[in-house]
């Protein structure tokens, strides 16, 4: 060991070669155990950013009951603060989908709008409901509904449909986007399943 | 002065004062890990306190999903106000007409637990006693001409207070020995003793819902905080050595 | 790397201020474990500040609203709770360093000249604590948030003339209500904050102007050439320094060697920290009162209204006296002395290690009238505590009498004057 003069020469954490290695196994394991703890730490901040209970509860799943819907008549639930159409679709305008396909943008739905049960020409788990988010894929208004004839004035030969009064985009009885209309995209079908023949829950799938 | 502000302050008409009582209180050796004593303690709390009181700030999903409950069990059995299992544990009793009948709407009880002591809870619900004189025939000897009836009375059976006679210093005095029911109870003491602690398990569940995930977590950030002292230590000594003071 | 620090260093000087604050300040060689809780107490700051930053995001700051979002961040936020008691521990916390860091400045004089000024940021920094922990204290609304509020803010009417407008004008209103609490959080989460943020920048500053005090309250920083090679420190100590003094060899430089010494006394304050964050937040009514679990309720007044446990001391000197104004007076005046402390001292043998043993009488037993003041504020009244709470006061203000008194003429041992 050095004597005190030296030591005044030297400073003792210096100069310790026999201990070089220890000293960087230490700093390496501290540094490591004292990162795990940081990132450790971190964790309820990133946490309690996620929805809370509340949230959670605003956003679950709604039950409908679409015993009621008389045959072309549309309802509207809430689901997430989003406003649902539920449209019940006679034969007739079931048939009528096919002979205006070649004005759509996307007739065969490749655009990822809609649960993979829905990849269909009707959209949806059985052909007679339609359940889609009426927000309009353009820039978020709400679609009217125009049926008995209302809606050809803006489509011509189509009888039925949803009609965007903010800039004019137009949806077929799919939720299908028309050509030429500032909206991109067809209109969202959520997730959903039946939990009986008149029971409808929105939000997730079986 | 500031005692006379105090003294002002208590003057005006509270409606309800803090009892000022010195009865001595019984250990509630409650668990909250035991979830059958945690359900049991719901239920009876839901079938007999919900009438009056609330949890407003506590969901029956959380309580179900915390004490081993099936959601749609729960909502059957459990559930007696709200539309979904996710809403809050309320009553439906109307507040301002309770205000009128009990002189004070009845508490909310989510937090009483926190604020009062599982002893007291414990010893406050079997210290019930008949009492001719009170609005409700009944009085208590933790929370003195307290404003709730005794809702329990069905399990507990008509309490009433036994004295037996003791020489105290010479003198012949009435010593006070505990409470007896009158057997005319769904449940006898020992039982409804066990239901008590239940109930009280229960509100101090409610109370601190996260006590048993903060104990968990806790054990583990202590162990890896002793490890990284360690390490500290031994860096900070190779740092030091020879380094005399 | 180098070619990116310089592109900085060009501009904003990052590493010279590093160098000069916080790797190459000189620190006495004997700082042992009353040195740090300096190091702590800026710890908790920022854990105050952070978890108060989260706890912002969801607590509605209203008389409607408070109480109910306290237990929605309790119960609904994912770790929400673990927040709620970071913040709650931390409060308790930092009071508990503060007291001891104050203990410390006193035990070696680190108020004595040339360190006047660094005492008075650093009781500014605890006048301003104490404001922001009853602030903070009022915002779950609970009934001791409110009842606390109540006869707190009463005090000030005891100021003549102006005193009951004056209670009125703080409160918004005529009683404590929602306009006090939004007021109320609006000062404790952004105005009181930024002040003590700055006021601790420039206590550092002010420390690193004149150097750390040590255990022996000896100087480490010497007149310019008055020192030989071989006395010289050999470590790298800033020019900023080296400039105008010798620095003895009784120095460690500050990165690595009191870092590290910090970071081991961190981990022993975080387990601490964490037992009683997870397994005893509330410490037995101490930290988290009871009643303050039951919701603001202005037609009811607990039985026994305290503060809490950091300013019971004060509280019971509050009580001593009979008379309101002079309570309030005497109050303040306990603070005052403190303040007052450097001049009171007229002495100039900073640690107590060399001074009479009268002064370590003195010193001990100002802690433990301190502390015995504490219980007497936050337990319940009796009789016998009303004489006691008046004799302790007399004697917490005799400490500051005594000092003045005896530093004078003190028989004081010989001072070393080098560290080793």
């Amino acid at each position: 060991m050095s004597n005190v003069s030296v030591d005044a020469k030297q400073p003792a954490s210096d100069n310790q070669p026999e201990n070089t290695n220890r000293r960087k196994f230490l700093t390496v394991a501290t540094s490591v155990i004292g990162g795990i703890g940081a990132v450790g730490a971190a964790v309820p901040f990133v946490a309690s950013w996620n929805p809370s209970a509340k949230a959670k509860a605003a956003g679950a799943d709604v039950e409908v009951d679409i015993s009621g819907i008389a045959p072309g008549q549309l309802i509207r639930v809430m689901w997430r603060s989003k406003p649902v159409w539920v449209v019940r679709r006679t034969p007739e305008l079931l048939s009528s989908l096919e002979a205006h396909e070649d004005q759509l943008r996307d007739p065969n739905s490749e655009n990822e709008q809609q649960p993979s049960f829905a990849q269909n020409r009707y959209r949806s788990l059985k052909d007679e409901y339609l359940v889609l988010v009426g927000i309009c894929t353009h820039l978020g208004c709400s679609p009217q509904h125009l049926a008995e004839g209302a809606f050809a004035e803006y489509a011509e030969g189509v009888a039925e449909g949803f009609f965007c009064p903010c800039h004019g985009s137009k949806f077929d009885m799919a939720g299908r986007v028309f050509a030429g209309v500032p909206a991109p995209l067809n209109l969202v079908v959520p997730p959903y399943q039946y939990l009986d023949d008149n029971t409808l829950l929105i939000g997730s799938e079986a | 002065m500031k005692k006379l502000l105090l003294a002002i302050a208590l003057l005006v008409p509270s409606l309800a004062f803090a009892a000022g009582s010195s009865h001595p209180l019984d250990k509630a050796d409650y668990d909250l890990t035991d979830q059958a004593s945690l359900q049991n303690g719901a239920r009876i709390f839901m079938n007999y306190c919900l009438g009056c009181h609330q949890q407003q700030y506590q969901r029956y999903s959380r309580t179900f999903a915390d004490l081993g409950i099936p959601t749609e069990l729960g909502a059957e059995y459990l559930q007696f106000t709200g539309e979904k299992p996710t809403d809050y544990i309320t009553t439906p009793m109307p507040q301002a007409d309770a205000a009128v009948w009990f002189g004070a709407p009845p508490p909310d009880l989510t937090l009483v637990a926190r604020v009062r002591g599982a002893d007291w809870l414990y010893t406050y619900l079997r210290t019930f006693y008949v009492d001719d004189s009170k609005t409700f025939g009944v009085n208590n000897l933790v929370f003195p001409n307290v404003g709730m009836p005794h809702v329990l009375q069905e399990l507990q059976g008509t309490p009433r207070i036994s004295y037996e006679e003791a020489m105290v210093d010479g003198e012949m005095v009435e010593r006070y020995v505990g409470i007896v029911a009158d057997g005319n109870g769904e449940l006898n003491a020992e039982e409804y003793d066990k239901a008590i602690l239940d109930l009280v398990n229960y509100l101090e569940y409610t109370g601190e819902p996260s006590r048993l995930e903060s104990e968990a977590i806790g054990k583990g950030v202590l162990i890896f905080i002793f490890i990284f002292f360690v390490f500290a230590y031994l860096l900070k000594k190779d740092y030091w050595r020879g380094i005399k003071k | 790397m180098n070619a990116l620090l310089n592109w900085f260093e060009q501009r904003i000087p990052v590493m010279r201020v590093a160098n000069m604050h916080a790797i190459q300040y000189p620190a006495p060689v004997n700082m042992n474990f009353w040195y740090v809780f300096g190091f702590l107490a800026t710890i908790v700051l920022v854990n105050q500040i952070v978890t108060g930053v989260w706890l912002t995001m969801n607590f509605e700051p209203s008389a409607e609203r408070a109480f109910a979002s306290v237990e929605y961040i309790m119960r609904e936020v994912d770790y929400g709770w673990l927040i709620r008691y970071m913040h709650s521990t931390g409060a308790s916390a930092f009071f508990i360093v503060v007291y001891m860091h104050m203990f410390r400045g006193m035990i070696y004089g680190s108020y004595q000249k040339p360190r006047e000024l660094l005492w008075v940021f650093g009781m500014l920094i605890y006048l301003a604590l104490m404001a922001e922990a009853f602030m903070g204290y009022v915002l779950p609304w609970g009934q001791m948030s409110y009842w606390g509020a109540q006869v707190i803010v009463s005090l000030f009417s005891a100021i003549p003339v102006i005193g009951p407008d004056l209670v009125v004008w703080i409160q918004g209103d005529y009683v404590i209500s929602g306009a006090t609490l939004n007021r109320f959080f609006a000062l404790h989460v952004i105005a009181l904050p930024l002040v003590i943020v700055i006021l601790v920048f420039l206590h550092i500053i002010a420390l690193h102007e004149v150097g750390s005090n040590n255990p022996d309250g000896i100087a480490i920083k010497h007149k310019k050439g008055s020192l030989s090679e071989e006395e010289k420190t050999n470590y790298e100590i800033h020019e900023y320094y080296t400039s105008k003094y010798d620095i003895a060899d009784d120095v460690v430089p500050f990165f690595p060697h009191i870092v590290l010494k910090d970071l081991v006394a961190f981990s022993i304050f975080l387990a601490g920290f964490a037992y009683v964050m997870f397994f005893a937040p509330e410490m037995g009514g101490k930290f988290l009162e009871h009643p303050n679990f039951e919701i603001a309720n202005p037609l009811k007044t607990p039985a026994h209204i305290f503060p809490v446990w950091y300013f019971t001391p004060f509280y019971a000197i509050l009580k001593a006296v009979p008379d309101k104004l002079f309570g309030v007076l005497t109050m303040f005046g306990a603070i005052g002395a403190l303040f007052a402390l450097p001049w009171l001292d007229r002495g100039n043998v900073r640690s107590w290690r060399y001074r009479s043993g009268l002064h370590k009488w003195n010193l001990i037993v100002f802690a433990i009238v301190f502390i015995f003041l504490g219980y007497l504020g936050g337990t319940p009244q009796e009789n016998w505590k009303i004489i006691a709470s008046q004799i302790a006061t007399v004697m917490y203000f005799g400490f500051f009498g005594l000092l003045w008194i005896y530093s004078k003429n003190e028989k004081t041992k010989p001072v070393p004057t080098r560290i080793r």
